[in-house]
C-alpha cells in the first residue's frame, strides 16, 4: 500500500488538458467591441431612453476574452436600464426583437450575479418584462449559451 | 380526440413501433424493455427483454426485418430476433465503447445500425455471419462530446450525428464490407467511412437534443437546448435557418411532409412547424392538457401511421407514463 494515499495533490492537475478531444469553445474572429458608449450616452441626455436602450443592446461583446470591455458595457446597460421609469419599461420592450431581448435577459442575469440594494428590484422588474416578451425560451438561451456578455 | 393509454407510475424514455403498429416496445428507464400487443386502446404486454443490466437508452424496431435493436448505459447493444414459438433471441453486438450508449438507429435498408455514445464516437454495426455477431466501425472525429441523437439518410450511407458539444453533424457510413460504393448526393460526393459532410450549429449554446432528416434527405433539422429549432438545406449548407422560440426546449422532432416537422420537449406539448426554405414558422400547437389531460416532458416523438413524406399520425410518450397517438390534423 503506497504511503501517499491521502495525498491530494493529484486532484489539482487538469487533466482534461491531455485530452487532444477536448472540447474547445469557438474562436469567433470578428472581436466585437461593444456598443458605442458616447452616442448611448448622447441617447441618455436627451432624454431618448428606448433610442439608448437599442444601442446599447446591439452588438454585445460576447466574442472578446478582454473582461474589462464586459464590465464596462455591462455597467453602460445599467446605467441605461436604471434611467427607465417602471412605467416606460413595457412600451421599451416592445420595441425590442427577439435578440436584442436575448441579449437584455443576459445582461439581466448578469446583474443577478452582483446584487445590489439598489439593483436587485430594477432588475426584477425588468426580468419579468422580458420575460412576458421572450418566454421561458430566452432564459433558456442565458443558460444554455457560452458566450456570456 | 387522440388515443391515450397509461403505462403506470412510470417514466417513460423512448418507444418503437413495430411496422403494421400491433406491437410496441417500451422502456421506462430501467434494465428492461417491455413488448406490448396494441389493439386500438387496448395494450396487452406479451414479453420482455432483459439482457441489459442498465437503463435503456436506445430502442428501434426494425419495420422490414422485424428485428428489434435496443442500446443501454450498460455499455452493450444486442440485436433481437423472434423465434417461431413467440419468443426473441438476443445477438450480441461489439460495441467497443467505453462509456454508456445513448442512440441507435437501423438504417433504412437495416443491413446496418448506428449507435451513439458517452465515447464521443459512432459505432457503425454490420452482421459478422462467420460469427454470428455484430461488429463495429468507430466514427470519432471531430465530435467532442456525447453524442446524443442519431439519424440515416434515406441512400443508407449518410448518417446525422447530434451532440452536446452543441453541433449537429453529417457522416458518411459507408461500410465497404457490405455495400456497394454509393453515389453522389446533394451532401457531396467523397464518402469514405467517417467522411465529415457537414458540420451545422445553431450559433447558440445548449445541446443538440434530436437530429431528422427529411424524408427525401434533403434537409437536416435539430432541436437544442436552447429552445432552438434548426433547419439546413444541403444545397446551400451555410444558410442555416434557426427558430429560437420562446418555450422550453424540445427534446423530439420528426418531419410529417417535405416541409413540416413536429418537435416536443419540455414544453409538454408538441408543436408543428412549416419551413419555407427561408424561415421556420409555428403552424399550431397540439393542447395536451386539454385533449389527454397529460402534462409532462415528452421524451420521444415518432411516426405512427403514414412516412416522413406523408405522416397521417404520430405518436408522443413522455415522463406521465403515457402514450398518445395524435391526428396530424387534430387541433
Amino acid at each position: 500500500m503506497s504511503k501517499n494515499t491521502r495525498d491530494a495533490k493529484f486532484r489539482a492537475i487538469d487533466v482534461d488538458k491531455y485530452d487532444e478531444n477536448n472540447y474547445i469553445d469557438e474562436e469567433t474572429e470578428d472581436v466585437q467591441s461593444g456598443p458605442n458608449e458616447s452616442e448611448v450616452i448622447k441617447h441618455l441626455n436627451a432624454a431618448r431612453n428606448e433610442e439608448a436602450l437599442k444601442l446599447v443592446l446591439t452588438n454585445p461583446p460576447l466574442a472578446t476574452k478582454n473582461q474589462a470591455i464586459k464590465d464596462k458595457c455591462f455597467q453602460l446597460v445599467m446605467r441605461v436600464l436604471t434611467s427607465f421609469r417602471t412605467s416606460d419599461m413595457d412600451s421599451a420592450i416592445k420595441t425590442l426583437d427577439q435578440q436584442k431581448i436575448d441579449t437584455l435577459m443576459k445582461y439581466i442575469y448578469r446583474g443577478f450575479e452582483t446584487p445590489s440594494e439598489k439593483t436587485c428590484s430594477l432588475l426584477l422588474a425588468w426580468h419579468e418584462r422580458a420575460v412576458a416578451a421572450g418566454g421561458l425560451g430566452s432564459i433558456m438561451r442565458v443558460l444554455t449559451d457560452r458566450k456570456h456578455v | 380526440m387522440p388515443e391515450t393509454h397509461q403505462f403506470g407510475a412510470i417514466a417513460i424514455y423512448t418507444h418503437s413501433w413495430n411496422s403494421n403498429r400491433s406491437s410496441l416496445a417500451l422502456s421506462s428507464s430501467s434494465n428492461i424493455v417491455d413488448l406490448y400487443k396494441v389493439s386500438g386502446a387496448n395494450y396487452q404486454k406479451v414479453n420482455v427483454l432483459s439482457a441489459h443490466t442498465q437503463s435503456v437508452t436506445g430502442i428501434d424496431w426494425a419495420p422490414k426485418s422485424n428485428r428489434i435493436v435496443t442500446c443501454s448505459a450498460d455499455r452493450n447493444a444486442y440485436v433481437w430476433t423472434q423465434l417461431k414459438d413467440g419468443s426473441w433471441k438476443n445477438t450480441m453486438v461489439i460495441l467497443r465503447i467505453n462509456r454508456a450508449a445513448t442512440c441507435v438507429k437501423w438504417s433504412p435498408q437495416e443491413d446496418k445500425f448506428a449507435v451513439g455514445s458517452g465515447a464521443k464516437a459512432v459505432s457503425v454495426c454490420y452482421f459478422d455471419s462467420s460469427n454470428d455477431w455484430w461488429v463495429s466501425k468507430h466514427i470519432k472525429k471531430p465530435i467532442r462530446s456525447t453524442v446524443t441523437c442519431l439519424d440515416w439518410h434515406p441512400n443508407n450511407i449518410l448518417l446525422a450525428a447530434g451532440s452536446s458539444d452543441f453541433k449537429a453533424r453529417v457522416f458518411s457510413a459507408y461500410v465497404k464490407d457490405v455495400e456497394e460504393k454509393p453515389g453522389q448526393t446533394i451532401w457531396g460526393t467523397k464518402m469514405p467511412f467517417g467522411n465529415l459532410m457537414a458540420e451545422l450549429s445553431s450559433g447558440g449554446g445548449g445541446w443538440v437534443h434530436d437530429v431528422c432528416f427529411s424524408g427525401n434527405g434533403d434537409c437536416l433539422a435539430w432541436v437544442g437546448h436552447d429552445s432552438s429549432l434548426s433547419v439546413v438545406n444541403a444545397n446551400s449548407l451555410s444558410n442555416i435557418v434557426t427558430f429560437k422560440t420562446s418555450y422550453l426546449p424540445f427534446y423530439s422532432c420528426v418531419w410529417v411532409s417535405l416541409n413540416r416537422l413536429v418537435a416536443a420537449g419540455y414544453n409538454c406539448e408538441p408543436m408543428l412547424f412549416e419551413f419555407n426554405g427561408k424561415n421556420i414558422k409555428l403552424v399550431k400547437k397540439y393542447d395536451t392538457k386539454e385533449e389527454t389531460g397529460g402534462d409532462n416532458v415528452i421524451s420521444k416523438v415518432t411516426i405512427h401511421t403514414g412516412t416522413k413524406e406523408q405522416c397521417k399520425k404520430f405518436s408522443t410518450t413522455g415522463l406521465d407514463g403515457m402514450i398518445t397517438v395524435w391526428d396530424i390534423d387534430a387541433k
